[in-house]
C-alpha cells in the first residue's frame, strides 16, 4: 500500500517548512519534497517606499539574521544614490555584522543542532532539545546561556536594537563609537573567541569523532559551491567579490553587479521558495541524486570550501586541520556543523581586528545623501549563504523594483536532494520509527535553514 | 506551580522567539516555572504526530499560547484555530500578531501581484504555473490575529522587548495580569521640545540629525520632530525600551517608525499622524508617501489592493 510520510513542522530550524515522504507499495521510497509553506511578497510591497526606509523593512525578512538584510539593503541604496560611505561608517556596520555572525553560531550549534548530537538522534522528543540539555547538562548550558547573551547585548547595547537594527542609515552609520565602548566590546570579544576555542575543541573531542559514519553518510551530495572572497581569496563575510566553485572544485569570481548572469532560479510545485541554480554552467537545472545539473551550496560549508584561506590566524589553523581530514571541497552534509565553528573563530579574530582598527572611532561615520534614480545591488555573506538585494529607484529615490536572493534559498535545491538521498538510505521496506525520522531532519537542520 | 505554555509562529520572521531567548539567564527562571509543550522553533512536537501518519493538526493542551506572525494563509488559520482549541489563554506576542507587521504592507496589493512580481524577477525562470502542491493556499489578505481568533493579551512590539516577555510570564504563572506599557514613545522619549516652531515641511532622513557630538546626552538633543524629521512616537505605543525606558531608534539617533503600533489597540497611526501633522501646520505633501505610516499596522483592513479602498 503506498503511503505518505508527513514532516510537518520541520523543528529546530529558523523557517516553515514540512517534508513529504511518499512511500511505494513495498514501503521504499518513491520520491521526498521539502516543502517551504510560505510567500509574503517583500519584493512586491517595498515598491513605492522611499528607499533609505527600506533597510528598516527588509530586516524583517529574517528575525535571526536581520543585521544582513539590513546591511545588505543599506549597501544596495548606497549604490542606487552612488553615495559611499566614510571608513568608520562602513568599519561599523561590518562589526555589527561580524558579531552577529558570532551570535548566530552559538545559537545555531548549541540551541538548535546540539541536541541531536548532546542528546542523540534516537533519544525521545521531548528531551532533544536545548531544554533537555539544560536539564541533563546545566554546568555547560548556563555558560552558553550566558556567553550567547553577551555577544547579543555588545549588539544591543552598542545599536541600541539588534533584532529589526536601525543603526545602518543610507552613508553609513547612525553613530559614532566611543573610545569607553570601543574599549568594552574588544574585552567582551577576546572572551568570546575564548569560548569560540574551547567549543571547536569541545566538538572536535567529544562530538564529531562519535557520528564520523553519519558526517560520511547522512545527506551526502555531490555540489558546487557559492561564497564571497576578498582580492587574495580569502573567506570574507562582509564584502568582496562572488565565487562561484564547480563540484570538480574550479571556480569562477565575479562582481556582485552582474549576479543575473551568473544565477537563475527555478520554480517547482511542491514550495513557494524558488530554486537558484549556477545559470553560468550552462547545464540547465536538475536534483537528480545521482546527476545533479546547475547545483550549488551556500552557507559555512560553501563559504570554507569556495575560499583559499582563511584571513585570520587560528581559523586558518582550523581550516587546515578540516581540509587534511576531508579536502577541498568537502561534501559531507553534516561537515556544515564542523565549518559553522571555523568561522566562529573567524568572527570572534575578525571583530577584534575591526575593533582594533584606529579609525574606528572617527566621529564622521555618515556621509550626506542626496536622492536619484539608480539602481543598486548590494550583497553580505548571511550566516545562511550569499544574501542579494537589488534595487531600482526613480528620480524621487523611491524604489521601482526589487529582486533579492536570500541564503536560505541557494540551498533549497541541495536540501531536497540531501533529504532524498537520507530518506532513500534509511527508509526500507516499510519501516519508519521517530529515530529515522529524525535524522532525515538533522539532514536539513545541517543547513540551518 | 507551573504552567504549560504553547508556542507558535505564522507569517513571521522568528524575531520574537529569538526576543524569548534574549531573556538571557532570566529564560532559566522561566523554565522552572513553565513547561514548553510546543514550540517549533526548540522541540520537536509535531502537528501530525511523531510518526507523521495522523490526518488533523494537533497541538498539546496548555495553559498559556504564544502566537506570533499574523494569518496570512490557509496553514496559519488552522493552526491560529488550533492553538485556540488547545490553549486557555492566548497571547499577540509582536506587531504581527496584533496589527500585521510589516508583512501586512502586502496588503496594499492582491496576492495575485504578489505571485506574479515574485515569479516574474529578473532572475527567475517563468514557470507555466505557480506552486501548489503540497504547501497552503494565500488568503486574500495578511490578517491579525483577532481577526481570525479570540484574543486575551495583547504584546505588541517588533519584537516586543524581553523585560516585557519576562514580566508577562511571571505574572501570568502568578496569575495575576500583567502590567503593560500604556503611553505613547513621545511620553517616554527625552529628547528637548521648545513646542510649535515655524516648520512648514519635513525632510527625508537622509543625513543625521543635529546634536553636539557623540558623547552628547539624548535629552540635550531636539526632537526629531521639530528638527522636521518624520518620528511616529506621538502616535505609537511605548515599551520598545523595555524597563530602561528610553525608546531604542532615538538612543540611536534614529527616528521612530512606529513599530509597537497604535498606542490604543485599534488606533489608526497613519490617520493619527497624518491629524498630528497637520494640526501643527505642516504641509502633508512634504511627506514621500504615506502608507509607510501604517508598515507596522496595515492589518485589519486599513491597507486595501487599490481600487478596493472604502476610504480615499
Amino acid at each position: 500500500m503506498s503511503e505518505v510520510i508527513t514532516i510537518q513542522p520541520i523543528t529546530r530550524i529558523e523557517g516553515h517548512a514540512s517534508i513529504s515522504i511518499a512511500l511505494d507499495d513495498a514501503g521504499n521510497v518513491s520520491d521526498a519534497n521539502v516543502n517551504i509553506m510560505s510567500l509574503r511578497g517583500f519584493e512586491k510591497f517595498i515598491e513605492g517606499k522611499p528607499a533609505e526606509e527600506v533597510p528598516r523593512l527588509v530586516s524583517r525578512i529574517c528575525g535571526i539574521c536581520p543585521w544582513m538584510h539590513h546591511l545588505a539593503a543599506n549597501k544596495a541604496v548606497d549604490r542606487c544614490f552612488g553615495v559611499t560611505p566614510p571608513h568608520a561608517g562602513g568599519k561599523l556596520r561590518e562589526l555589527m555584522q561580524t558579531i552577529a555572525h558570532a551570535e548566530d553560531k552559538l545559537l545555531h550549534f548549541f540551541f538548535l543542532a546540539a541536541p541531536d548530537f548532546v542528546i542523540g538522534p534516537d533519544s525521545d522528543y521531548a528531551v532533544r532539545n536545548v531544554i533537555g540539555i539544560v536539564k541533563s547538562n546545566p554546568e555547560l548550558a548556563v555558560k552558553v546561556v550566558k556567553m550567547r547573551q553577551m555577544v547579543k547585548m555588545i549588539l544591543d547595547k552598542y545599536s541600541k536594537k539588534t533584532i529589526h537594527p536601525i543603526a545602518g542609515v543610507v552613508g553609513g552609520f547612525s553613530k559614532p563609537m566611543l573610545e569607553e565602548e570601543r574599549k568594552e566590546i574588544l574585552e567582551q570579544m577576546q572572551e568570546v573567541l575564548d569560548f569560540s576555542l574551547f567549543t571547536i575543541e569541545f566538538a572536535k573531542k567529544d562530538v564529531f569523532p562519535k557520528y564520523i559514519e553519519a558526517i560520511q553518510s547522512l545527506g551526502v551530495i555531490k555540489t558546487g559551491f557559492i561564497g564571497t572572497v576578498d582580492d587574495d581569496g580569502a573567506l570574507n563575510l562582509y564584502d568582496g567579490k562572488i565565487r562561484l566553485m564547480k563540484p570538480d572544485g574550479s571556480f569562477t569570481d565575479f562582481d556582485v553587479a552582474d549576479y543575473t548572469d551568473y544565477l537563475g532560479e527555478q520554480v517547482l510545485p511542491f514550495s513557494y521558495g524558488k530554486f537558484p541554480y549556477a545559470k553560468f554552467w550552462n547545464e540547465g537545472f536538475s536534483l537528480d541524486l545521482e546527476n545533479p545539473k546547475g547545483i550549488y551550496r551556500s552557507n559555512t560549508l560553501a563559504r570554507i570550501n569556495a575560499a583559499d584561506k582563511m584571513a585570520t590566524p587560528k581559523a586558518q589553523a582550523e581550516l587546515e586541520e578540516f581540509r587534511t581530514q576531508f579536502g577541498r571541497p568537502a561534501q559531507g552534509t553534516l561537515l556544515y556543523h564542523y565549518a559553522r565553528l571555523i568561522e566562529e573563530v573567524y568572527a570572534c579574530e575578525r571583530a577584534i581586528e575591526i575593533l582594533k582598527d584606529p579609525q574606528i572611532t572617527d566621529p564622521n561615520v555618515r556621509a550626506k545623501v542626496e536622492v536619484c534614480a539608480g539602481r543598486g545591488v548590494g550583497s553580505v555573506e548571511a550566516p545562511r549563504g550569499t544574501l542579494i538585494h537589488d534595487y531600482s529607484t526613480d528620480e524621487n529615490g523611491l524604489i521601482t523594483r526589487a529582486n533579492m536572493i536570500v541564503g536560505t534559498t541557494h540551498n533549497l535545491g541541495p536540501i531536497n536532494m540531501s533529504v532524498n538521498q537520507a530518506a532513500r538510505a534509511l527508509i526500507q521496506n516499510g519501516h519508519v520509527d521517530e529515530g529515522i525520522l529524525n535524522r532525515i531532519e538533522m539532514a536539513v537542520r545541517a543547513y540551518d535553514p | 506551580m507551573t504552567v504549560k505554555v504553547a508556542s507558535e509562529w505564522l507569517n513571521s520572521c522568528s524575531g520574537c522567539e529569538i526576543s524569548i531567548l534574549d531573556m538571557g539567564e532570566r529564560l532559566l527562571d522561566v523554565l522552572k516555572v513553565a513547561e514548553f509543550v510546543h514550540i517549533p522553533a526548540l522541540i520537536d512536537h509535531k502537528y501530525f504526530g511523531q510518526l507523521g501518519n495522523g490526518k488533523h493538526i494537533q497541538i498539546p493542551k496548555a495553559d498559556v499560547g504564544l502566537i506570533s506572525g499574523a494569518i496570512r494563509n490557509e496553514e496559519h488559520l488552522e493552526v491560529a484555530q488550533e492553538m485556540r482549541k488547545s490553549c486557555d489563554l492566548i497571547i499577540a506576542l509582536g506587531t504581527c500578531a496584533t496589527h500585521g507587521g510589516i508583512p501586512a504592507l502586502s496588503n496594499s496589493y492582491t496576492s495575485e501581484a504578489l505571485l506574479d512580481r515574485y515569479y516574474h524577477t529578473e532572475t527567475t525562470d517563468v514557470p507555466d504555473a505557480y506552486p501548489d502542491r503540497n504547501i497552503p493556499p494565500l488568503l486574500d489578505a495578511c490578517y491579525a490575529l483577532d481577526e481570525k481568533i479570540k484574543v486575551d493579551l495583547y504584546l505588541p512590539g517588533c519584537p516586543p522587548h524581553p523585560d516585557h516577555i519576562f514580566s508577562a510570564l511571571t505574572a501570568l504563572v502568578a496569575g495575576k495580569a500583567p502590567d503593560l506599557p500604556q503611553k505613547s514613545v513621545c511620553d517616554t522619549c527625552p529628547t528637548r521640545r521648545e513646542g510649535k516652531g515655524q516648520l512648514k515641511a519635513l525632510r527625508r532622513f537622509l543625513q543625521a540629525p543635529q546634536y553636539g557630538g557623540p558623547s552628547e546626552p539624548l535629552d540635550k538633543m531636539r526632537c526629531f520632530l521639530e528638527q522636521g524629521i518624520l518620528c511616529m512616537g506621538p502616535v505609537t505605543r511605548a515599551g520598545c525600551g523595555g524597563n530602561g525606558i528610553v525608546p531604542r531608534c532615538i538612543s540611536a539617533r534614529v527616528p521612530c517608525r512606529g513599530c509597537y503600533g497604535p498606542v490604543m489597540q485599534d488606533g489608526n497611526q497613519r490617520l493619527d499622524m497624518l491629524n498630528a501633522l497637520a494640526s501643527n501646520g505642516i504641509e502633508l505633501s512634504s511627506l514621500p508617501e504615506s502608507v509607510s505610516l501604517l508598515r507596522f499596522s496595515g492589518a485589519h483592513h486599513l491597507l486595501r489592493p487599490a481600487g478596493k479602498r472604502k476610504e480615499s
